[in-house]
Order: structure tokens, then sequence, then C-alpha cells
């Protein structure tokens, strides 16, 4: 083998080791939800409750201004977000956890990269979320929220959901990293995600609000994450910022929290 | 010495804020070699494991491991090291077998050869039979030997041990113990470990660092060791008259 060919199929292989080490960490969370799926369905009751008793109520206040859309048909895709966001706001509570049991020790002193770790359990965070949201799917349309079930559409749906698992996840990783006890990301979990969800258009149009709680929901990667799937998931669905926009967003801030995360990650077990 | 030595410290130390946890300590460990490092609780142990295992960076001084060097080469030591850390770190909602898949990945072993190396490791360990059970239903021996298999798939140079045998049972001590001589003699890693039970530490050592202060008090075989304190002399009494203390139940001073 030439010199050049030598140095390529040395890259393929690096990058398959790369790929076997997220798989492996991303995998061991997906054989838990096998084993355990009663704690998806649990976790379901809270987008249900929204959907059908906020949602419910909510339909008959006629201040708000929707195009063509039902209130439940624009509130579908903010509860569908708050899921995604409130499963993977609790992975920074998980690795706290994997701590204090020495599960995270067995990553650290391997072989694989930090990367490695924090995007094989971006992955992980990410299937949690795609499998939540069968069921506000699910929900959803038994309710009459007219979905979009073309393809390209679902696909687009699960890229955002993906996309935003990933980053909720890490970031709630970061969290972890600085404040280390359980005790402590309990509190800050509970005083963090409050404001995402209110300080977002997963509820209500941003445009009702305020010119200080706009500008905080325009900086709020979640608006960009509703946003999107306000295009993709219901049938004539559009988006305020545009889809490149949505994903631009998402997908650029994730990369950050990455980069960060993987700096910070080793400290949980110092 | 003929081999060259797979582990060396050099200086090695510590800090926390006023505390020197370890504190100029130097070490070599031979290939093949059981070191069991011994000393009471806050005697710097778990930070000179976690700093050999790259956990935790030193304050001052250096370390290599199979030749690469703790600081600057951490990924490298890593693929020649294996770990059991003091809480039992198998993954609960996981069974044996996918714990030990897990590790597999990790450690990057080819597929081709996986399913082999595992059902060897599971093998060695006695955990054959209950390779499908989910690890919170395994005692704390089977625990600790998952482990040990799932640290030791890729065939480490060095495995580390943080207090293998804590809050076992008697029975439960000695079949570590067995089934990591048997490891020895089927890999041959070199096996440092630490703990606070002398009779352990004389029986499966074949040198004991004796650690107190962050500093190594004493270094040798067992004979060795005891040979300076007359006839009848324990490791608790060496211990004793080299640094002024008695390990006591639970590895606290007395």
């Amino acid at each position: 083998m030439s010199a050049p060919s030598l140095k390529i199929a040395r890259d393929v292989s690096a990058i398959e080791a790369y790929l076997t080490q997220i798989v492996a960490v991303a995998d061991a969370e997906a054989v838990k939800l096998r084993h355990d799926p009663m704690d998806l369905l649990s976790r379901a009751v809270q987008p249900v409750l929204w959907l059908v008793l906020f949602g419910q109520v909510m339909a008959h206040v006629r201040g708000l201004q929707l195009s063509d859309h039902s209130y439940l048909e624009f509130l579908a895709p903010g509860v569908l977000a708050q899921s995604v966001l409130f499963v993977a706001i609790f992975y920074g509570l998980s690795a706290i956890w994997e701590r204090d049991l020495g599960v995270l020790h067995r990553y650290m002193v391997s072989p694989a990269p930090r990367s490695a770790l924090v995007i094989g359990k971006a992955v992980a965070s990410s299937i949690r979320g795609v499998s939540q949201s069968l069921v506000v799917y699910l929900c959803a349309a038994l309710l009459g929220v007219r979905l979009s079930l073309d393809p390209i559409h679902i696909l687009g749906v699960v890229g955002l959901i993906v996309a935003a698992s990933a980053l909720f996840s890490t970031f709630s990783l970061i969290i972890a990293c600085i404040v280390k006890t359980r005790e402590r990301f309990m509190g800050i979990g509970q005083f963090l995600t409050m404001p995402i969800f209110f300080a977002s258009n997963a509820i209500y149009p941003i445009t009702i609000m305020p010119d200080w709680l706009k500008a905080i929901s325009v900086a709020n990667p979640l608006s960009y994450e509703v946003d999107g799937l306000r295009a993709l998931m219901l049938s004539n669905g559009e988006s305020a910022f545009g889809l490149v926009r949505d994903y631009g967003v998402l997908f650029a801030v994730t990369v950050v929290f990455i980069v960060i995360a993987t700096r910070m990650y080793p400290r949980l077990t110092q | 010495m003929t081999a060259a030595p797979i582990v060396e410290v050099r200086d090695l130390t510590r800090v926390f804020g006023a505390v020197v946890a370890v504190d100029r300590l130097s070490l070599t460990i031979s290939p093949g070699e059981i070191v069991a490092l011994i000393g009471p609780n806050g005697a710097g142990k778990s930070t000179l494991m976690k700093m050999l295992t790259t956990l935790l960076p030193p304050t001052a001084g250096s370390a290599s491991i199979a030749g690469f060097d703790i600081v600057r080469q951490p990924q490298a030591v890593r693929a020649h090291i294996g770990y059991v850390p003091q809480v039992l770190s198998a993954d609960g909602d996981l069974t044996g077998y996918e714990n030990t898949l897990l590790s597999a990945r990790l450690y990057l072993i080819p597929p081709e050869q996986r399913a082999q190396r595992i059902a060897a490791a599971l093998e060695m360990m006695g955990l054959t039979e209950a390779k499908h059970r989910l690890v919170r239903t395994y005692s704390g021996g089977m625990a600790r030997r998952l482990e040990i298999a799932q640290s030791t798939l890729h065939r480490p140079a060095v495995l580390f041990m943080d207090e293998p045998t804590v809050g076992l049972d008697p029975v439960g001590r000695r079949t570590v113990w067995a089934h990591v001589e048997t490891l020895r003699k089927e890999i041959g890693s070199a096996i440092v470990f630490s703990t606070h039970y002398m009779d352990e530490a004389e029986e499966v050592a074949d040198r004991i660092a004796m650690i107190q202060g962050g500093r190594l008090a004493a270094l040798g075989t067992p004979a060795e060791l005891k040979a300076g304190q007359g006839d009848g002399a324990t490791l608790d009494d060496v211990f004793t008259a080299l640094t002024g203390v008695r390990i006591g139940a639970g590895g606290k001073t007395r």
C-alpha cells in the first residue's frame, strides 16, 4: 500500500473507533430503556396533561391570533418540545448519580476520548427524546390536531428533536459538572426548566410578549425548536424564524455545549 | 531487576488546598507483580491511584505506565490499564453481559473477538451462569468479579483496584482473590490494590507499600518488612513501628 492510502486506512479506522465508543455509551442507554419501558410511559403523563387539560381550557380563550390553527394545534409542538426538554434537562442528574455509583469512573478510565463520551450521552438523550415524541404525537392525533404525515416533515421533526435533546442534555451535563452534587442539582434543575419553558414561544406567541421577555425568548434555543416543530409537525404549519435559522441555532449551540462539556466532564470524577 | 518497570512513580505530589494528600511519593513496579498499598483512611492511597489512572492531575512530580506519561499521554495510559474503583461501578440496570459488552466497545476490542473475550472473562470470574441477570440482583462479591472481568477484557498491563474487598463477607473476599490469582496467571497483568486488611495484603501481594500521611513509609516483601521488627512481629506491628499509627477496623487510625 502507498503511504497516502495507508493514512486513509488509519483515518477510517480512527473514525470507526470513535463511532464505536459513541455507540457503546448510547446503546447502554437504549438497552436500559428496553429493560424498563414503563419509565417512558410515566414520563408521558405530564405532556398528556398539558394537552388535555391546559390545552382544552386555553382553547376557549379568544385573545390570541393564531392564523388558521386552533390553540391546541399551536400548543402541540410546544408540549412536544417541553417533554423533550424535561427529559433532557435531568441528564446532568443522572451523570452525578453515575459518578456516585462509580459507573462514570469506568467510562473515564477507558481510552474513549471524553468527547465521544459526551456525544454518546447526547445521542442517548436523543433516543429517549424521540421515543417520548411518539407518545405526544399519538395523543395529539387523538385530540384532533392535524398532523403532517409527509415523510420529509417527520424526518425533519426527528432531526429537531435529536438536536434539541442533545443540546439540553449537554447543557444539563455542564451544570452537573459545576454543581457536582445531587441536592444542588435538584434545586437548580427546577430553577432552570421553568424559565426556559415560559420564556419561549412554547405556549404563547412571542408577538404578545413585553419587549424584555421577547429578547429572552429570541435568545432561548427552545424557541427555535418549537418554531421548527410548528412548521414540520402540523399540516400547513409555518415557521416564524425560517427552518434554516431554527436548525442552524440548535446545531451551533449544541456544538458549543459539547465542546464545553468535553472539557468539564472529567471534573466530576476528580 | 531484569525487566523494565511497568509503573514508575517519581516524586508524585497532590495538594488539595492546604492538605498534602500525596507527598513526593516514588515507587516502581515490575510487570506481573502484585503490590498492596496499605494505610489508614486518608493516607493518600485513593489519591495516588486516581492520579495513576489519569482521573486526577498531579500537582507535581511525574509517573509513567507502560512507558506512557500520565499527564502528557493519558489516553495511551488508559488503554494499558484497568481500574476497579472503590464503589461498585458495574451498572445495576444492565445485565452482566451488557456491562462487559459496554467495556469491550469502549476498549475497542475488535468485533470479531468480542464474543470470545467476553465469554472467557465471564468464565474466568465464575459469572457465566449469571450473565443474563441484571447486576442489581448480584451479591457484592459477584459485582466485584464482574468489574474485574470488565476491567481486564483488554488484557491491561496494570490492573488498579481501590479497596476491592471492602464491604464483602469473608467468602466473597476469598473468591475475589482466588479469581484474581487466576487472572494473573492467564493475563500476566501487574496488580496494584489498596486495602486496610493486613492479612489480605500479606497473603496476596508480592510487595507491600506502607503509606502514611501521603508518603511511602516502607516498601518490601512481607518477610522483609517483618524481618526488621524481630521474631513474631506482624505487619500491624511493622506499620505501627514505622508510623506510630495503628490501623483499626474500617481503616480508622487508633
